[in-house]
Formats: C-alpha cells, structure tokens, sequence
C-alpha cells in the first residue's frame, strides 16, 4: 500500500462537505482530472450522507469513519457508520429504493456511488452498521 | 452555499452558489417553497452557473419542486450546469422531467 489515511467524525451534515474535502485533498496526490476528482467528491458524499441520515437516523453525536488507501493508481474508501444496518441490501441498491420518500430522497445515492466509482461493495448488520467500500483507478495519473 | 431569486414573467428564477447537499438543501427547499406558494410565479428555473457542487440530496430537491410546479401546470428548467452535475442531472433520469438549457435567457425562451 502506497498511501493511508483515516478520519473519524460527528455525524453532523456540516461534516458531508468536510469529508468531500478530505476525499479530495488525498487522492489529489494522483493528480486526478477534473471529471474523476468530480465523480470521486460524489460517491463520497452519498455514502457519508447515508450513514448520516440513514445509519445514525439524524442523530448527530455520533461517528462516521472514512478510510482511504492508495495503493498505484487506485484509490479506495471506507465509510463506516455503526447504526441501524441495512435490512436487505440489494433491494437497498436498486436505483430509485428509498425508505424515505416522504423526506425527498430520491433512492439514487448507491446507483451514483456505482456509476462514478469503479468498484462497490456494502456490507451491513442490522442494529449493528454498515461498512461501504467504494474504489476507483486514476486514469490520469503523473506516476 | 448561497441563494438569490427574481421573479420574471410568471418565472420565479433560482440561483444557487456553492454546493447543494444534504447540508444545504433544506434552506434551498424553503426559500424555493416560500416564493413558490406566496408569489406569482407559475414556472421554476434553476440556475446553476454558479454550483460548483451538487449530489442526490438536489436531486431530491429538483423533484420535490418540479411536483409542486407541474401540479399547477408550470414547467422547471435547468440553465447552465456545469459538467459533473449535468453528469448526475442524467444519471438520475430528471431530464426527462425537466428541460436544461445553456443560458439563462434560453430557459426563459422554454418556458
Ligand atoms: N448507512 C446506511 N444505514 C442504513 N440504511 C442505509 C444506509 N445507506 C443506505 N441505506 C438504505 O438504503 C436506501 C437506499 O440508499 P440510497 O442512497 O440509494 O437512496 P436514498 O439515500 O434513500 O436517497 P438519495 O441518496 O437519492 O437521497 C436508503 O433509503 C436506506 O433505507
Ligand atoms: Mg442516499
């Protein structure tokens, strides 16, 4: 593994863009284009999002952790939350699935962390959390 | 995140600054609803010249405005995204909802 780093934070929504920055400042070092930088921002603002408002209900004292590796040209990122779990998590990854429908959600959160990441993986207990992990080669790369 | 609108022929035209996620979309959503509901504007344009950043969160907020506005026979467009959130625009199939156009004069002309 080339490179590492972890974060952990309050699942506070002021915390969605801390994160987005975070993701970027560290794959930076790959020398991304502007479209994978984009895609990266993206995918890693729906799965903080989802631990925030689906994991943890809203609640805002509690932790969110991202992981990312670097390891050549690709990149790779955790996000944890130790929350309610998802129940069924193909259903959950069908585009348009919302538990939330009433909250304007749109269900498309996991097909956009599909489409702009290259890999995606969730595992998930219920009443215990659920753990996304999401790569993506760096096309554009100095190295 | 920053929101400035006007109103112009039965339009009630929205320009968000920043990023639209789940952080800010709840202010968007209510200044949106506020005008819509006590002013006189029939048809919505969003203009994002000026986002730099949006997720599934404004995706939420664009459907949820495009109810409100098509139930009383308005239309929304869409004016001058940049490319990665033209990129979400399609994937998420709002596009067919909804017109984009390049300026904000062009989305004027659509309505
Ligand atoms: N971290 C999580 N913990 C518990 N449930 C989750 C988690 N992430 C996703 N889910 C469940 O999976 C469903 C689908 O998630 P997805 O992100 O695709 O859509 P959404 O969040 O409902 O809407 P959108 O992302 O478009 O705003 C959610 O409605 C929720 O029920
Ligand atoms: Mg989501």
């Amino acid at each position: 593994m080339d490179n590492q780093m972890e974060i952990k934070f309050l699942s506070k929504s002021e915390n969605e863009s801390f994160a987005r920055i975070v993701a970027c400042a560290f794959v930076s070092q790959l020398d991304p284009t502007t479209e994978e930088m984009a895609d990266i921002k993206t995918a890693v603002s729906e799965a903080v999002t989802n631990a925030i408002i689906h994991g943890y209900e809203g609640r805002p004292d509690c932790m969110v952790t991202m992981r990312a590796e670097m390891e050549g040209d690709y990149v790779s990122f955790l996000i944890h939350d130790s929350g309610k779990g998802i129940e069924n998590i193909e259903r959950a990854m069908e585009p348009l699935f919302t538990t939330c429908a009433e909250e304007e959600r749109s269900g498309m959160g996991f097909t956009v962390m599909e489409s702009f990441m290259d890999d995606l993986e969730v595992e998930s207990t219920l009443g215990a959390g659920t753990t996304v992990k999401m790569g993506k080669r760096i096309l554009h790369t100095k190295r | 995140m920053q929101i400035e609108y006007n109103h112009q022929k039965k339009c009630l035209i929205v320009t968000i600054e920043g990023e639209l996620d789940h952080h800010t979309a709840a202010a968007v959503r209510e200044t949106i609803d506020k005008e819509l509901f006590s002013g006189p504007a029939k048809n919505l344009i969003f203009d994002f010249g000026h986002l730099t950043f949006m997720d599934s969160s404004g995706i939420g907020v664009i459907i949820g405005r495009y109810k409100t506005v098509s139930a009383q026979g308005g239309k929304v467009v869409i004016a001058c995204a940049n490319q990665s959130v033209e990129r979400i625009l399609h994937l998420s199939g709002i596009l067919k909802l909804t017109k984009v156009a390049r300026t904000r004069g062009l989305a004027l002309e659509m309505i």
